[in-house]
């Protein structure tokens, strides 16, 4: 598979994810500025965490005005694939391309550590090689994760299948100490309505290799080739 | 040339993390006159242009493309043209 991950100016989570889509699952793989205009040569494109465009004003506020946007706006609306991490989620649903918003964290606090998240739904192309309640370990890195969304939305977006990732106890537990930044329902990810696009607050691109304390991030990565008939 | 100023406050019902805590900070100051406070954003802007109808609504589409997020933020603003 032929994957993109966007640069934009602040972007610091690039290298991670091109390092894991490139050295520990081979395929191939490309930096994408934010200035580019195309994106269509691409299976995938990963909008990768960092503090674009300094979060100034809010987070993924300014970024998501990028002429590289405009390209992942029609790629997403012609079915491609796009992962948000992070601030790359933060982007997406300034974009409207993912529903909600994001606020600071309930504990102001910015929190880098690993945490625990259930699969919620297994028949999204990101999730399909897990089982439903899988508990991934995976960390996150962030200040604004504290997921908003409104409960009308929230009801559909329940009926359809879009909550993918909840934060969770180590044993799949959704419980509000497991739930590091008050997220509403302790949402963790979502995808759109057609599954084609992730956002998620946690790293799976940091917890894709033994060495670094977890391959669970590796399922997403893996469950994506899959759906798309890749090698790996 | 024209001023204009914008107010962004978050929505009802959206927790304020921040506005909490300097709540609490000026409730530990001995203010417990304070019951609530919401913290919000503030922005000055100068305008080509004298034709106030029109700025106003070059400012609200401004405000609601970039300035506040319309899912958790309202805003508000005043033109001196």
């Amino acid at each position: 598979m032929r994957f993109g991950v966007v640069v934009f100016p602040g972007s610091n989570c690039d290298h991670d994810c091109y390092y894991v889509l490139d050295r520990v699952l081979g395929q191939q793989v490309e930096y994408v500025w934010h200035a580019e205009t195309d994106v269509s040569k691409y299976d995938c494109v990963v909008l990768p965490g960092g503090f674009a465009y300094g979060d100034y004003l809010r987070t993924g506020a300014v970024a998501r005005f990028s002429p590289v946007m405009k390209a992942v706006e029609a790629f997403a609306a012609d079915g491609g694939y796009v992962i948000g991490i992070c601030n790359g989620f933060q982007i997406l649903l300034e974009a409207g391309l993912l529903p909600g918003a994001m606020m600071r964290n309930t504990g102001l606090k910015f929190i880098c550590r690993f945490v625990d998240i259930r699969v919620e739904n297994t028949s999204t192309p990101w999730t399909a090689g897990a089982s439903k309640g899988d508990v991934l370990r995976i960390p996150i890195a962030h200040n604004e994760g504290n997921y908003q969304v409104d409960a009308t939305t929230l009801e559909e977006m329940k009926r359809v299948g879009q909550v993918v990732f909840r934060y969770c106890s180590p044993e799949g537990a959704v419980l509000p100490e497991s739930n590091p930044n008050g997220a509403t329902e302790s949402i963790a990810g979502v995808c759109s309505r057609e599954g084609n696009v992730l956002g998620m607050m946690p790293h799976p691109e940091r917890a894709s290799e033994a060495a670094l304390g977890s391959e669970d991030g590796l399922v997403i990565w893996r469950s994506l080739l899959e759906h798309c008939g890749a090698s790996v | 040339m024209a001023t204009a100023r914008v107010y962004i406050t978050l929505k009802e019902g959206i927790l304020d993390p921040q506005g909490k805590t300097v709540l609490r900070a000026l409730n530990n100051l001995g203010y417990d006159e304070v019951l609530d406070l919401r913290v919000g954003k503030y922005m000055e802007l100068e305008l080509a242009g004298d034709d106030k109808e029109k700025l106003e609504s070059r400012l609200g589409e401004m405000s609601e493309k970039l300035l506040a997020n319309p899912i958790i933020e309202n805003y508000r603003m005043e033109v001196d043209a």
